[in-house]
């Protein structure tokens, strides 16, 4: 098998999913994003029989999704997962309709209304940017007076959705949140990310992974996000909520999971490559 | 191993054969640069900068 890997930074687990793809004994094709150039009237000349999506700009990630798929090759993640999962308002807004948990969240257009919306919700309010990641920018206000500071540094960056606001409950979790990984029509691995000093409770901020026993509630948790949200493979963010239960935070859609390996021991590069042959075949 | 020049002082980076396109290499001094791959031939140019739209 051909196994096409579109990259923009060869991280850990870029590098991962190539040798242990080649080590299943497929041939693998790295496409290395930045260089490439589609024409609307032509393919461009790759063989591969499908595709792995690993950019790590999501801008990059949603078009070589698309330019791929558009010539006939399959891509996970597709990218319709990549733009109902990199944007959290769409996530958030498709899995409550589905009764899937989330943390209670408006989405408004204009200051006073996401100032309103605050006040409904009660402070103190989660602000995030709809699309983001590594917990960047996200800030919990304690008040109205942070609020609107926080609103006045979104609305000054360069973000395509710095006008519109997406404030959400804070959700009292214990020091640790889930990242749990949907594979195919599995959830066979996931973590804690625990961090007593921060809130935010990404790795990428300090948060320490532990292994994570799933549990059948939070397995089929994830694979019912899956069906909501689409793709093949998808790292979940889950809090725990002490009245509401477990709580869906955040979808990614091409996620990272090096420290996941590092403390289950889970080859996910491998789980991965086994399973898009099974669908693959299929 | 394929000794090359890094672009902000000219010293020497030595990177690997089979390097790929895009991949991070920490220079000496101070430099953060990206391998560039030009049919075989591999050289090196200063790294992006993280974006916005980075990550997960």
């Amino acid at each position: 098998m051909k196994v096409g890997i579109a990259y923009d930074l060869p991280r850990w687990e870029e590098k991962n999913i190539i040798q242990e793809a080649k080590n299943e004994g497929h041939q693998v094709i790295p496409f290395y994003s930045k260089q490439g150039i589609f024409y609307s009237d032509s393919n461009i000349d790759i063989e591969a029989d499908l595709f792995i999506q690993r950019n790590v700009s999501h801008s990059r990630a949603v078009m070589t999704s698309f330019l791929i798929e558009s010539q006939g090759i399959p891509i996970v993640n597709d990218y319709v997962t990549l733009i109902k999962s990199e944007n959290k308002a769409f996530t958030t807004f498709i899995l409550s309709r589905a009764d899937i948990k989330t943390p209670r969240t408006a989405v408004s257009m204009e200051k006073d209304m996401a100032l309103s919306s605050a006040s409904t919700l009660g402070y103190p309010v989660v602000i995030k940017p709809i699309e983001g990641s590594w917990g960047r920018m996200i800030a919990k206000a304690q008040d109205e007076d942070s609020l609107r500071s926080f609103m006045e540094y979104q609305e000054f960056t360069s973000m395509y959705y710095r006008s519109i606001y997406y404030i959400q409950e804070f959700v009292k979790k214990p020091d640790r949140d889930i990242r749990i990984f949907a594979i195919g029509d599995d959830a066979p691995v996931g973590i804690y990310r625990v961090n007593p000093k921060n809130w935010r409770t990404n790795t990428a901020l300090g948060a320490k992974a532990e292994p994570l026993a799933i549990d059948a509630e939070l397995r089929e948790l994830a694979l019912k996000v899956k069906d909501k949200i689409g793709g093949f493979f998808l790292g979940i963010d889950v809090f725990e909520d002490k009245e509401k239960g477990y709580v869906i935070d955040e979808v990614n859609g091409v996620p990272e999971f090096k420290n996941t390996v590092r403390v289950t021991g889970f080859n996910v590069s491998k789980y991965l490559i086994t399973k898009l042959m099974e669908w693959y075949k299929k | 191993m394929v000794v090359l020049k890094c672009p902000v002082c000219g010293g020497d980076v030595t990177v690997e054969d089979d390097a790929l396109p895009g991949e991070l290499v920490e220079h000496e001094c101070g430099a953060q640069l990206e391998v560039v791959k030009n049919g075989d031939k591999l050289s090196l140019k200063l790294a992006e900068q993280v974006g916005e739209d980075w990550g997960e």
